[in-house]
Order: structure tokens, then C-alpha cells, then sequence
């Protein structure tokens, strides 16, 4: 994973400042266990290095919750752990106060596990609407899956949103349910006349339970339900479950298995930036790109049901391999046939986009994104992207089988609709020539292997980059190789802060085609 | 404007009959369903789109409908912004304990007669989420339901034919 060496320093100089516990056990890399006590000043620590905050989360085990904390800290990642034991209070400082986006992270996790951060200046709850009460925390192991609600679940009427108040100074609630085709959630405008002071989200209407629903369950069918966690990028979250529990067991997947998994989630990326893009230019009414690059994905998910039985490639992959061998020489054929004639299509219609100036009218200059503010929320993908921040897993922290390509990631500093429409084009381009070069270099082998059962507890981390960005799956096994604990982050944790933040200098009507160039996942988020 | 122009006429018109490459008789079944949609919807049919816990996998097979290849406008069927509005709801997901009584007033906005759809394995029977603290499962324990149609997520092909399939019965 890169030159270790700022990551050593800061081992180091937490080591020499005794902020590191000595029996440390974990079993994912490189990870460090501290006191409670020490949580704000390692975490303070670590951000002096300019590390990026990557997520939050609990793992319950014995007498202790374990609460874990992810940094990116130039092309490596940190893992910093502690133990709040059962009979000792269980609060820890809130990071928000280093580290915005550490907020919902922690009412997530005191929704789901009763843990207090103390000083979060946002201590509303956020998962948690109606369907269980204040005091019981649904992951906590002696919880049960069935919960204890009877009869109708109310809405969340009370949930205090903050309210702007003054002269002219109105109120707009949009949603759950939204006027199109789209996942549910709630955003409240504060507006004076046309433009927006404040705009709150509120999430959560999504959760189904994904986390709990995942305990106990064999290490297969978790990676079938990590294909269902957000429909639109199942490859990714797949790919990510496999390799947290690939590392777990200590297992590689052969190499012609990690081919076709990489060339499964370039076809994933291009599918959903096609129809992205066909989304965005719809929602500023230019219904001809809508129409063409709405068939041009058609067309590629057609193929993704003929050659890999499914137009959203679900269940494709498997532990330690994928589900078939789906590249026999015809199919490549196949694909290949497809890689000339869609880059060249794509790049004949990101002319006519770029030169139709009513179009270009309407998304450049909306909903800039500065790159400060990306920074600040640790924006991710394509939104992080557009902003310049020029960051990309495959590269950076780079995985089998990218680490052997060389990946070109765009980056552009404009920050605004346009901008994010942009990087979205190029990357179909990237990912078409980047499956044109696994192609070419696809290994001949077995597209799986066996492997074994671990007979003690562990856990691993996988981190891949999604079609929207760096996707983060935490995985737990218990001594009898069962499912003990399963988090997926998704990049949107941190974009859908972005959204809130790029939207200020605009006025309501262009919010739609803001957050669809954000397209932020509900379902990953609210898991 | 040339080149938008010229990119159109050369595509022309790509719209598939309804016929999933075997099925010959969907297209007839599309034919008969225009026919009803005229006499018993006065010719068009709304639908409102309720996304009651899904993954959104369900979601980009419903948007496909609307694309050139399905274009399911030419039955007279399409998607409106409000309940109010609509014939007919086309709900997905198992439903989310989150989501329940927001379904349970979209169903009492929709005007009378309603249909309602319950689109895909969650909303069949809760899928693989089933049901749980946060997670009412089926569609029907919360709303009637008239049809179902099955897949995760069911095909553009697999929706169209149950949508009209229900139209005609
Ligand atoms: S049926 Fe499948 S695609 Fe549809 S919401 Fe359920 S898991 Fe997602």
C-alpha cells in the first residue's frame, strides 16, 4: 500500500507518547488499539498528518462494544480501535468536533448500539425514526431481529429539523416519497424567496435492518445480500464483503477470478454513469441525451444479462473467486465488440452536450462544490473528483488485480454540475479502455478456489472503489465461521454532506439536477 | 443542433415490440391492453412509483420502462409526480418500518378504483431482508395488494407483461 513512511512517523511518535495500548489484537492492518481516554488526542494526532476520516462504526464482542475509527493517510489506511466495556459507561468523545462527517457515523452508532458522544454538537437521532424506542438499541446482540414493535409504526413527525425563522423566511419539506422514480428521503428547505438558506436532510427511511439481518448468516449468503444493499452498485459491495473476508481467512482468489470481478465492476461503473448522465441532462429537460445514452445503457445491460446472466450483474461473485467462468473466448469476443464502438458514441455525444449552450447554460456554475468544502466533508468519487480532489482506491491504495494497470483518474477543479457530469464521461472512457487492457491480460486459471472454515473469531476489512467511490465493508466471523458483524460504508456517507453544503448559492428549482449529479445512495446509507 | 439532428434521424426510431424475444403473444397482449387502457382509463393509465424500502435495484428496471426500447408511453401508461393523480401504485421493496405509514397514506391519496402492484422479490414476501425490528416485509401487511410480480429485481420485460397482464384481467 504505498510508502509507509508517514504512517510509520505517526506510529511512531503515537507510540512514543505511550497513546498505544501494548496488547493489542487485532486481526486487520495496520490497526492500533488505544484507551478510551485517548480517543480525541490520537484521532487530534492523526489529523495533524492530514489524514482523511474514512468511517465509523461498533462491533459488539463479549463484554465490550469496540468502536473503530478508518483514516486515509497518503495511500494507507488506519484502523484505531477501543474498548468500552460493558460496566463502564459507554461514552467516548464525539470526533465531529476534528472531523465533520464523524457525526452521523456516531448517532448512527448510538441509534444502533447506545454509545454517547459526548460533545457532538448534532446529538439528534438520525437512524432511528419511529419503529423502536429511545432506550433499545437494535445491535446490540441481545436484541432480537424481530425487535419488539407490534401494530403500525408511526412517521417521525417530531424530529426537530432546524428552522430558519425571520421576515419572508419559509419552510419547504420535500419527501419521503419523492415526484419521480427514486429512493425515499426527506429534505427541508429554508428559503427566502427562490434562494435556499439551509438545506437539512434527513435519512434513515430506507433501513431495513441489513446490518442485523446479516448476523448469523454463512459467509456466502452475506456476499448474496451484500449484492442487495444498494441495487445500483452490487459488483462493488460484493467485491468488497469478498475481499474483507478474503483478508479475514487469509485467502486470495485466483488471479483470472480477480479479472473478471474488475471487468464486472467496470461494467457496473459505465452502466450507472451512463445513465447518470442521461439523468442530469434529463433534469435540465434536454431529453435527447436522456433518450441516447439511456440506450446506449440498455444495450449494456443487455449484455450483462447474456454474458453474466444478470443486468445488474447481482450475485456474480464468491468467495475466493466469482460464481462461473463467464469469459470463455466468446465472450471476451463479445465484449470487445462493444469497448470501440460505446467510446466513440459517448465521445460523439459529450461534444454535442459540451457545445449546446442552453445545456451548458443550465450546469456550469450550478451547485459548486468548492474544493474546500469537498475536503472538509472528505467527498469521495466523482463529486470528490469535480472538486479536485484526486484521489481514487484503484490507484492509490490499489487492490489486485488494478495494481498491475495503470489507472487514469480525471480531476477537475470547476466543482459544479458540469463538472460532475464530466468526470462521470471520462470515466466511461477510462473504464472501457481499462477493460480493453484486463482483456487483453486475462489470465486462463480457475475462476475459484477452496478454502476453509477459520474455527476462531475474526474480522477483515475490504476497500474498493465503487462507481461512486471508495466503498469500505467491515466483516466479523464468529469461531464457527457465521457472520457476527457486518458494516458497509458507502462513499455517499460523505457526499450526501455535500450536497447540503453546494447547494446555498442556488435556488430550489435547480435542486434536482444537483442531487442527481450527486446521486447519493439512500439505500447504502440507511442500510 | 446539426450534429443532435443528424445523430437522431441516424438512430431512427429503436422501439421494440412487445414481445420478449420468445413470447409472441405479449404483443397481442399489449394490443388488448391499449384497448382496455382506452375504454377503462379513458385511454391513459398513471402510476405512481412508491419505493417502500427497496435497494433501487427495482428502481432502474421501472426507469428502463421509460426507455426508447420499452417506451411504455405508447400504451398509454406513465408515471406521475403525485398519488393523487394516480391509477395505479407500483410499490417496491419490503417495506421499511421507516416507510410504513408514509405507503399507508399514499394508498389513501390515490384516488378510487386503485390498483396496486407489488413490484419485486421484497415486495412479494420481504425478499431477502424479510422482516424484522425494521423491516414490515410484503407489501400486502401493509396495503392490499392486487398483483405481484416477482424477480429481484423483475426484468423491464417482466414488469411491462405484468403490468398489462393486470390491466386486462
Ligand atoms: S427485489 Fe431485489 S432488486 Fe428489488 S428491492 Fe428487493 S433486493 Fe432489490
Amino acid at each position: 500500500m504505498g510508502t509507509p513512511n508517514i504512517l510509520f512517523r505517526l506510529l511512531e511518535e503515537l507510540n512514543n507518547r505511550q497513546l498505544l495500548k501494548a496488547d493489542s489484537s487485532i486481526d486487520y492492518c495496520p490497526a492500533v488499539d488505544i484507551e478510551p481516554i485517548h480517543w480525541l488526542a490520537v484521532t487530534h494526532m492523526i489529523q495533524q498528518y492530514q489524514a482523511r476520516f474514512a468511517g465509523l462504526w461498533v462491533k459488539e464482542l463479549d463484554n465490550a462494544f469496540y468502536v473503530i475509527a478508518c483514516f486515509y493517510i497518503e495511500k494507507n489506511y488506519l484502523f484505531v480501535r477501543t474498548a468500552l466495556h460493558k460496566k463502564t459507561p459507554l461514552r467516548l468523545p464525539s470526533l465531529s468536533c476534528l472531523y465533520l462527517a464523524s457525526s452521523r457515523f456516531e448517532r448512527h452508532a448510538h441509534d444502533l448500539f447506545g454509545i454517547e458522544f459526548t460533545g457532538n454538537e448534532d446529538s439528534r437521532r438520525w437512524t432511528r425514526h419511529q419503529a423502536w424506542s429511545a432506550n433499545q438499541y437494535p445491535l446490540r446482540k441481545d436484541f432480537p431481529k424481530a425487535g419488539y414493535s407490534t401494530g403500525k409504526t408511526p412517521t417521525d413527525k417530531t424530529y426537530p429539523f432546524l428552522q430558519a425563522t425571520g421576515e419572508g423566511v419559509c419552510e419547504v419539506p420535500v419527501g419521503p416519497i419523492h415526484a419521480g422514480i427514486i429512493e425515499p428521503g426527506h429534505f427541508r428547505f429554508q428559503i427566502a424567496g427562490e434562494d435556499i438558506l439551509y438545506l437539512e436532510e434527513r435519512l434513515g427511511y430506507l433501513h431495513k435492518g441489513i446490518e442485523k439481518t446479516a448476523e448469523g448468516k454463512d459467509i456466502s449468503d452475506l456476499i448474496h445480500l451484500a449484492s442487495h444493499v444498494s441495487g445500483d452498485c452490487a459488483v462493488s459491495y460484493a467485491w468488497s464483503a469478498c475481499m474483507a473476508i478474503e483478508s479475514a481467512l487469509q485467502i486470495t482468489a485466483p488471479d483470472r477470478a480477480l479479472f473478471i470481478r474488475a471487468i464486472l465492476a467496470e461494467r457496473e461503473r459505465i452502466a450507472n454513469h451512463l445513465w447518470d448522465a442521461a439523468a442530469i441532462c434529463n433534469d435540465v429537460g434536454f431529453a435527447f441525451a436522456y433518450y441516447q445514452l439511456g440506450r446506449l445503457r440498455e444495450l449494456w445491460l443487455r449484455t450483462n444479462a447474456q454474458l453474466f446472466g444478470h443486468r445488474l450483474l447481482m450475485n456474480c461473485l464468491a468467495i475466493s473467486g466469482v460464481q462461473k467462468d463467464y469469459l470463455p473466448e466468446s465472450a471476451v469476443q463479445v465484449i470487445r465488440q462493444e469497448l470501440k464502438p460505446l467510446e466513440k458514441e459517448v465521445g460523439e455525444l459529450e461534444r454535442i452536450l459540451n457545445s449546446n449552450a442552453s445545456l451548458q447554460n443550465r450546469l456550469k456554475t450550478t451547485g459548486i462544490l468548492s474544493s474546500d468544502i469537498a475536503q472538509a466533508v472528505g467527498a469521495l468519487g466523482y463529486v470528490g473528483k469535480a472538486s479536485g480532489i484526486d484521489f481514487d482506491v484503484r490507484r492509490d491504495a490499489p487492490y489486485a488485480p488494478y495494481h498491475q494497470f495503470k489507472i487514469d483518474s480525471p480531476v477537475l477543479s470547476e466543482g459544479d454540475v458540469a463538472a460532475r457530469l464530466s468526470i462521470r464521461l471520462k470515466e466511461i472512457v477510462n473504464s472501457l479502455q481499462l477493460i480493453d487492457a484486463l482483456l487483453k491480460d486475462l489470465p486462463a486459471g480457475d475462476y475459484q478456489t477452496g478454502w476453509k472454515m477459520p474455527h476462531r473469531a475474526t474480522s477483515g476489512i475490504g476497500i474498493v472503489e465503487s462507481w461512486r467511490g471508495e466503498l469500505l465493508t467491515f466483516v466479523g466471523l464468529d469461531s464457527l465461521g457465521k457472520i457476527s458483524r457486518y458494516f458497509p460504508r458507502d462513499p455517499s456517507w460523505f457526499n450526501w454532506l455535500a450536497l447540503e453544503r453546494l447547494i446555498y448559492h442556488d435556488i430550489v428549482p435547480d435542486f434536482p439536477v444537483c442531487n442527481k449529479s450527486i446521486n447519493g445512495s439512500y439505500s447504502g446509507c440507511d442500510l | 443542433m446539426l450534429k443532435t439532428l443528424k445523430k437522431i434521424f441516424q438512430i431512427g426510431i429503436i422501439t421494440e415490440p412487445v414481445d420478449a424475444p420468445s413470447s409472441p403473444e405479449t404483443e397481442a397482449l399489449g394490443k388488448a391492453c391499449q384497448a382496455i387502457i382506452d375504454a377503462k382509463f379513458n385511454g391513459s393509465l398513471a402510476i405512481r412509483q412508491v419505493d417502500a424500502g427497496s435497494c433501487n435495484g427495482c428502481e432502474l428496471e421501472i426507469h428502463a420502462l421509460n426507455n426508447a426500447f420499452y417506451n411504455l408511453e405508447r400504451f398509454g401508461i406513465h408515471f406521475v409526480a403525485s398519488p393523487r393523480h394516480a391509477d395505479l401504485l407500483l410499490v417496491t421493496g419490503p417495506v421499511s418500518r421507516h416507510m410504513e405509514e408514509a405507503l399507508r397514506i399514499v394508498y389513501e391519496s390515490t384516488p378510487d378504483p386503485k390498483l396496486v402492484i407489488a413490484a419485486g422479490d421484497c415486495a412479494a414476501c420481504g425478499g431477502i431482508f424479510g422482516e424484522s425490528y425494521a423491516s414490515a416485509g410484503a407489501v400486502s401487511n401493509v396495503i392490499p395488494v392486487d398483483l405481484v410480480i416477482r424477480g429481484c429485481p423483475p426484468t423491464p420485460m417482466q414488469l411491462l407483461t405484468g403490468l398489462l397482464s393486470l390491466i386486462r384481467s
